[in-house]
């Protein structure tokens, strides 16, 4: 018999006698079993949702009851997390928040809520490293009437990094060695190539320094080892949409990686941008756009001619692509860019009070304070997407100031492979509490050398970019860059128990990721919409 | 409460013990290992033969590893050589390693030698990471006679490929007395550099080439003169460093 919590059980009455009754149901079933899948060349087992990595589209509009009856044929316990969605915390698959349970081996869990808003969205696993083994997939939920993004073709680009590897063993070797994946270290050869270049002094400064700090200029990637993956198809495969000259074709990418950001452009074609993680902006035109695991855009591109274009996304340490094509007909392929160059990360991607401390005569030359994470190598002229851009399509409900800032330092420790929150694991940490309808400020302070991708569940936030209080975009992930601060303001309107992390699967892992409740203490105060969790366990 | 977190680091059988648990603690438990309290290990051995320059065949291994948590482990380390087919050293150290900082490892424990003697220890000392990337260790024994020795050892790796690799080290021994059982004198007793190239078909699997140079040194070298042994050596052989 499992225990349920009173409140719960409360909530549960009330959700049944809540549900209108004028919902449209929509409903779906999952069933998740590990199968050999052919993706490299060789068939490994890996988990895969009705049989396909990725998992099958979601398709709802705003306003139906959503019904997703998933099933676990896996022999270990699984969950699903509906990325994005606002939803109650019982029904957002982080296993102990909000009551929720694991879908243990054999048995079904149905997920019901409301589908409370529209756009591009993804669900995946929330459980161990699952969402590396597979278990991933889209979400697409449009609007009652007419779409306000006229286009004439709709695809959904869903990019992964697969690996051969295991996840647990991945996660096991970084903790052997965290340097276990680093395949493209500076090596003797490359110091005197420096001296050469850039003189004695030069070199040897930046090589004593670096080593120090005993850090690597070369750590853009903690994982390496991929074959980077278009909707499940390799580069080989080549995923194709098709379109006839002329037409709007919106393409709904999601960064649904463990570990890769990528650089993403499609050569020959302006992109324009209409949504960031679901949410409407006002568009904007670029040339490409890097985006972080867990991220979405949506962007509208019209291609003219009658040719194939080359959906090219290349991860930040340029060890790949993933690949698609826009053609007119099957079959076609276009040309794959060149790889560019990697970058190397300088002392600009170190935090300024953190590198003081450690050693207060550091001299920083001109070239020092360029970020070397941020160089994407795009040709002059060009324009790449950055969140300064974005404003939010409609006009925020919540304009206030924030009441009250809570500081987020990300950290780590790069040698043992540990990744914290204000110097804590998860495992080590009490939760954030935040109170029911306040407006804070989360003021992000990354004192690592890689960038994170800070996710939070249940409600968007607003970044903090420049634009004024109504144009703040909504985001559920957030990049905070190598060394840099970011602020981002977010009002606490979805009581719960809500998980808050690195959406790079392996410093959630090893620690990055904190609960954070949103809770008051008067319960006659909790909305109604809250208390719609009836969905239920059962076995097979 | 830390020595619940002790007991779980040093205990093989927590995983097993965890069903004991009520469900709710279980889950959060399962959260907590899932997401920064979990428990892993790395071993390393190395195994080689080779010969001096008198043409003596000698074999030796070296087991250095560990199973724990981030904060607390388990360190277990070994090593030993047969000279002419005979045992001539084997030790066998069981250490308990907590970080204390960011490259940074305490590790208390103990050491027990079956050859030359056969001898207990307690054993002190850190492990880790110095700046330029030295792999550090310095361990303190005291002997079950009362007898006090330290050790001193870096290594570092250079690479000069991605795969093959350079690691240069070197090994201090000192004594704070005379241990007459052991031939050894107060001071510095013995050391040793080397240079160990390796190829790294996988992180897991590298065959290298071992060449190193060990000398007595003082009094130990007095001894080992009155003996009729060599106060020096130099040594070559062929190895495989595996890691799981």
């Amino acid at each position: 018999m499992r225990t349920h919590h009173p409140l719960m059980m409360a909530l549960l009455m009330v959700g049944f006698l809540a549900t209108p009754a004028h919902a449209k149901t929509s409903e779906y079933t999952l069933t998740i079993e590990r199968l050999p899948v052919n993706i490299t060349g060789k068939p490994i087992e890996k988990i895969t949702v009705n049989g396909s990595i990725p998992a099958p589209t979601l398709r709802f509009t705003e306003g139906d009851e959503a019904v997703i009856h998933v099933t676990n044929k896996m022999d270990e316990p699984t969950s699903i997390h509906w990325h994005g969605l606002l939803l109650p915390d019982a029904m957002d698959g982080v296993t102990g928040f909000g009551g929720y349970k694991a879908i243990e081996p054999g048995t079904t869990f149905t997920y019901r809520f409301p589908v409370r808003q529209t756009g591009t969205y993804w669900y995946h696993s929330h459980t161990s490293g699952q969402e590396q083994d597979g278990l991933y997939g889209s979400i697409i939920t449009s609007p009652k009437g007419k779409d306000p993004i006229a286009a004439d073709r709709d695809y959904v680009v869903v990019l992964s990094d697969f690996s051969e590897e295991h996840s647990s063993d991945i996660m096991a070797n970084l903790k052997k060695s965290s340097d276990y994946y680093a395949n493209a270290r500076l090596t003797v050869g490359d110091f005197f190539a420096d001296i050469k270049e850039r003189g004695w002094d030069k070199a040897f400064k930046d090589a004593k320094d670096w080593g120090d700090m005993r850090m690597m200029r070369t750590d853009l990637a903690d994982v390496t080892g991929y074959t980077f993956l278009t909707n499940g198809k390799s580069p080989k495969q080549n995923w194709t949409g098709l379109f006839k000259p002329g037409e709007k074709v919106r393409l709904r990418f999601i960064n649904a990686s463990a570990m890769s950001f990528f650089d993403v452009r499609i050569p020959g074609l302006k992109m324009s941008v209409v949504q960031a993680d679901g949410q409407g902006i006002e568009p904007v035109t670029v040339d490409e756009f890097r985006f972080a695991p867990a991220e979405t855009y949506d962007v509208i591109v019209t291609p003219k001619d009658d040719k194939a274009y080359t959906i090219a996304a290349e991860p930040i340490d340029r060890t790949g692509f993933a690949i698609g094509t826009l053609a007119t007909r099957e079959g076609m392929k276009g040309e794959i860019p060149p790889a560019r160059p990697r970058a190397l990360l300088s002392m600009a991607d170190m935090n300024m009070e953190m590198m003081m401390k450690d050693d207060p005569d550091m001299e920083m030359t001109p070239a020092d304070m360029i970020s070397g994470w941020a160089k994407t190598g795009m040709p002059e002229g060009q324009k790449a997407l950055s969140y300064a851009d974005l404003r939010y399509a409609g006009v925020q409900k919540d304009q206030r100031q924030p009441q009250r800032t809570i500081d987020v330092r990300l950290g780590g420790n790069m040698e043992r492979y540990i990744w914290t929150i204000n110097e804590k694991k998860f495992s080590e940490a009490e939760p954030i509490r935040l109170k029911y309808g306040e407006r804070v400020r989360l003021n992000f302070t990354n004192e690592t050398m890689m960038a994170h991708p800070m996710h939070l569940h249940g409600m968007f936030v607003q970044l903090e970019n420049g634009q004024p209080a109504a144009k703040l975009p909504n985001k559920h992930t957030v990049i905070v860059p190598p060394g840099g601060s970011y602020s981002v303001l977010v009002t606490a309107d979805e009581i719960g128990e809500w998980a808050f992390h690195c959406h790079l699967l392996y410093h959630m892992a090893s620690g990055m990721m904190r609960q954070v409740v949103v809770a008051k203490l008067d319960a006659a105060d909790v909305p109604a919409t809250e208390t719609k969790a009836n969905g239920g366990h059962h076995a097979q | 409460m830390h020595n619940k977190r002790l007991l779980m680091a040093l205990s093989l059988t927590t995983a097993l013990a965890q069903p004991a648990f009520a469900a709710d603690h279980s889950a959060h438990a399962d959260m907590a290992a899932e997401h920064g309290g979990g428990i892993f290990h790395m071993f390393r051995l190395e195994t080689d033969a080779g010969s001096n320059t008198d043409g003596t065949p000698l074999q030796s291994w070296d087991l250095d590893g560990w199973i724990g948590t981030d904060e607390n482990k388990l360190w277990i380390k070994s090593e030993g050589e047969r000279a002419d087919s005979k045992l001539e050293s084997a030790e066998f150290l069981a250490l308990y390693s907590r970080n204390i900082s960011t490259f940074w490892d305490a590790q208390a424990g103990i050491r027990y030698d079956t050859k030359p003697e056969s001898t207990a220890y307690l054993t002190l000392g850190i492990n880790g990471l110095a700046q330029q990337w030295f792999e550090t260790e310095a361990h303190l024994f005291v002997s079950e006679h009362g007898d006090v020795t330290a050790r001193l050892r870096q290594e570092n790796d250079l690479l000069l490929t991605q795969k093959l690799i350079l690691q240069p080290y070197v090994e201090v021994n000192l004594s704070a007395q005379d241990v007459h059982e052991q031939d050894i004198g107060a001071g510095v007793t013995d050391g040793q550099i080397g240079l160990q190239t390796r190829y790294e078909f996988t992180r897991k699997f590298a065959p290298y080439v071992d060449v190193h140079y060990g000398r007595k040194f003082g009094e130990t070298s007095s001894i080992a003169k009155s003996n009729g042994e060599n106060n020096d050596e130099l040594v070559g052989s062929f190895g495989l460093r595996l890691m799981f």
